[in-house]
């Protein structure tokens, strides 16, 4: 065992993993990617004593295959960074289930402990475990623990490092898979452990039953064309000897393993666990009623991030624009007006106007964060399989989809879990009409601006919706004409409904900010300053007491270079009615969204230095009509992905083609729609 | 045959009455659905309850204890046999 010992968190999703693992690692965790991945890893440290201990949460999974990145990176992680234990927590109130998981992990061969979670519950409603004869069967010590009041773990990291150190007996049970899949494994086992790849018998048994499950990882691992004909035909008679797939009957012996196991030591009333789940889904998901609730459910959501999110927001606002006034001529002696110009226009205007939503996105999330939590969002999925069903693609590719709202570039990734490369092409391709949290501060600038109080909330939820309409016609006509075809299925566990606690909210709208505000430290900065440099220089003398008239363009910056590209870039904006100070911002829009933001801060306060600061808002009044400030937002919610997406798109499938396709198609139908709203709005007097 | 009979064939799940205890008879379709299917525990042999259909849209499944909701094409896939007579209503 290394000097610092590692416990890996395995279970499946809702069974109480993430709880438990805030619970041992408190504040110390940060979440990071597995390198080759995408799929987010959290890690965090515990110390016990003097000891110090990683703990690393893998997502949750219901099965250890290859068929989706999560159990891919969990596979991968159990299998190469050999973890010193494997804590598997198990949702007792579905107990055969998760067990199914425990069962695989064993079949690995890594020390365990079971961690059996929620138990109070479980006994609350009649369930009782006989956990020492369990234990035995299993071959593994099981720990019971309960999630929101943190009991047990104490004793669970104390038997965790017991069986780190092997001082406390771990030999998990071996499944046997009856005789005709056993003959077939103890013919693969021999030229599986003589082909080269090195590891223990228990790996090469394990390698055997994933290589007669079809598995294509392992399949990739074992090139040598004897023993994959070997495979061929151990599969093709287990399949004529047992009537069904070989993966099909070791699963069905997995099962049989735990349901024996079970019927030995557990009395189970199940039934009760979701009297209360299937009431509530009575109407969430009711066939009629669960449109109209998810509809109303969203709105609340953007009422609550406008109207709770509003006076903080307001105060920030103000205080960067104190922080301006400061450092543009506040302090005396405070250095040259360009190095002040930097400070003040740069740096606060750019940065700071889009920290000031760090409120909204805070309470945006976190209201994902009460959905989420409460088991909704499997519902939510549920009601839109319907629609969209109808649409050409289901249910799952709902989740990619609704991930876009937070940002694009995760959401693209969780396509991964579609099946068929048409479902994922197409759900790729119009994510990012899924307004992303970047944008939001978008709307935020300029709803308030251009809109009065009453109709802030239904703009902002009639943009969302919008995306939402657009993505699904966009979906309707992809599957109509590149990808025809079939569509992949809909397989979603609806877990029993529960309380979010405070603590997990928090933690989730936390990490979320932390995201925010770490771009906004990083990209946004840089983007800010180099945003600021092209529209401060080439710098245009200036004449004497010529500030005062900022309707008319500033020379200063029509003369910088962000000046001259806006300029350039006018003729093909002016039908959506943006001049060239928009042309300017969105150059910014496309490293980031919110540097939409920080660029108009840019652009309207270089060139006014030695004025007093007044809210960009008010500026844009100035110079804009609502009409205009509807069409920046349509634009932006529909064109232009930003440079990240871009990248993602190319990565995730493979070609640039699809990248290229999905900015030249959303940036188009931008135009367009922009355009159409523009004239038609001039048209009708606005 | 009378729809309150104990059938012997195999009819698909999207088909089955809510309600009704049935038995799955066998999985279709391809490997990776046959695969998610088994992690969620819905194997020939295993016992199912559809708890609730609505028009054309997905199922909610009760499957070991634990509610599953299946596109409807996923439910074309599943063939069962009820296993106890229909409620009486």
């Amino acid at each position: 065992m290394s000097a610092r010992p590692t416990i890996a968190l395995a279970g499946n999703p809702n069974s109480g993993k993430t709880t438990l693992f805030n619970q041992l690692t408190g504040a110390h965790q940060h979440v990071g990617n597995y390198p080759g991945v995408t799929v987010v890893i959290k890690e965090g440290f515990c110390r016990r004593g003097a000891e110090d201990i990683r703990v690393v949460d893998l997502p949750g999974i219901y099965s250890l295959t290859s068929y989706s990145p999560e159990e891919q990176v969990t596979r991968r992680f159990l299998l190469d960074d050999q973890p010193d234990v494997v804590v598997d927590v198990v949702d007792t109130s579905n107990l055969e289930r998760n067990l199914y998981l425990a069962v695989q992990c064993m079949e690995l061969g890594l020390p365990m402990v079971l961690a059996f979670n929620m138990s109070d519950v479980a006994r609350a409603r009649g369930l009782e475990f006989n956990l020492q004869r369990l234990s035995a069967l299993f071959g593994v010590p099981i720990v019971p623990t309960s999630g929101p009041k943190g009991e047990g773990v104490p004793e669970l990291l104390t038997a965790a490092l017991a069986v780190a150190r092997r001082e406390r007996p771990c030999a998990p049970a071996e499944v046997r898979y009856g005789r005709d899949v056993e003959e077939s494994l103890e013919r693969l086992q021999r030229p599986i452990s003589s082909g080269g790849t090195p590891g223990s018998l228990a790996r090469a048994r394990w390698q055997a039953v994933k290589l007669l499950e079809n598995d294509a990882d392992v399949w990739k691992a074992f090139p040598d064309p004897e023993l994959r004909a070997l495979v061929d035909r151990e599969r093709a008679l287990i399949a004529e000897r047992c009537g069904d797939t070989p993966e099909i009957i070791i699963a069905d012996r997995r099962y049989g393993f735990i349901s024996g196991a079970c019927s030995e030591c557990v009395r189970l009333t199940v039934e009760e666990r979701h009297n209360r789940s299937d009431r509530l889904d009575a109407l969430l998901i009711h066939r009629i009623w669960g449109l109209p609730i998810f509809l109303l459910l969203m709105y609340a959501v953007f009422f609550i991030v406008f109207k709770a999110g509003g006076p903080p927001t307001e105060w920030l606002d103000h205080l960067f624009a104190t922080l301006k006034d400061l450092a543009r001529g506040g302090v005396p002696g405070g250095g040259s007006v360009l190095w002040r110009s930097l400070l003040a226009d740069g740096i606060l205007g750019g940065v700071g106007g889009v920290l000031m939503f760090l409120p909204n996105i805070l309470l945006l999330f976190t209201a994902i964060a009460v959905l989420e939590d409460t088991g909704y969002m499997a519902r939510a999925a549920f009601i839109m399989d319907r629609l969209m069903h109808k649409l050409g693609l289901h249910g799952q590719s709902f989740i990619p989809l609704l991930l876009g709202f937070g940002c694009s570039v995760p959401a693209i990734m969780a396509t991964r879990t579609l099946e068929s490369r048409r479902d994922r092409l197409t759900t790729m391709l119009i994510v990012p009409l899924m307004s992303c949290g970047a944008r939001f501060p978008i709307y935020a600038l300029i709803i308030p601006a251009f809109f009065p109080a009453a109709w802030q909330a239904p703009i902002l939820w009639l943009i969302y919706l919008l995306g939402i309409a657009l993505g699904v016609l966009c979906a309707r006509i992809l599957r109509h004409t590149l990808f025809r075809g079939e569509t992949t299925h809909f397989v979603m566990e609806l877990p029993p409904y529960r309380r979010p606690t405070l603590k997990g909210l928090a933690r989730h709208a936390w990490d979320n900010a932390r995201h925010f505000l770490h771009k906004a430290g990083t990209v946004v900065l840089v983007f800010s300053l180099v945003l600021w440099a092209l529209a401060s220089f080439p710098r245009a003398p200036r004449p004497a007491g010529a500030a005062g008239d900022r309707t008319a363009a500033a020379p200063e910056l029509a003369q910088s270079c962000a000046g001259r590209i806006g300029h350039a870039l006018e003729p093909v904006l002016r039908p959506m009615g943006f001049d060239w100070r928009i042309g300017t911002a969105m150059l910014g829009a496309f490293a980031a969204k919110e540097i939409f933001v920080a660029q108009m801060g840019v652009v309207f306060s270089v060139g006014h230095a030695d004025e007093s600061s007044e809210p960009l808002r008010a500026r844009l009044r100035e110079l804009y009509t609502p009409l205009n400030g509807l069409c920046i937002m349509l634009f932006m919610l529909i064109g232009l992905p930003c440079m990240a997406t871009v990248a993602v798109t190319r990565s995730e499938s493979g070609a640039w083609k699809w990248a290229a396709l999905q900015f030249g198609l959303l940036t188009s139908l931008a135009y367009l729609i922009t355009t159409l709203v523009y004239q038609l709005g001039r048209l009708a007097g606005f | 045959m009378s729809r309150t009979a104990l059938p012997t064939t195999s009819l698909p799940l999207g088909a089955a009455e809510p309600g009704r205890r049935l038995r799955v008879a066998g999985l279709a379709g391809g490997p990776a659905l046959r695969a998610r299917l088994a992690a969620l525990g819905l194997l020939p042999g295993t016992d199912v309850t559809i708890i609730r259909r609505q028009g054309r849209g997905p199922l909610v499944v009760d499957v070991r204890g634990s509610r599953v909701a299946l596109g409807r094409a996923v439910a074309r896939h599943i063939q069962v046999v009820p296993t106890e007579p229909a409620p009486a209503v």
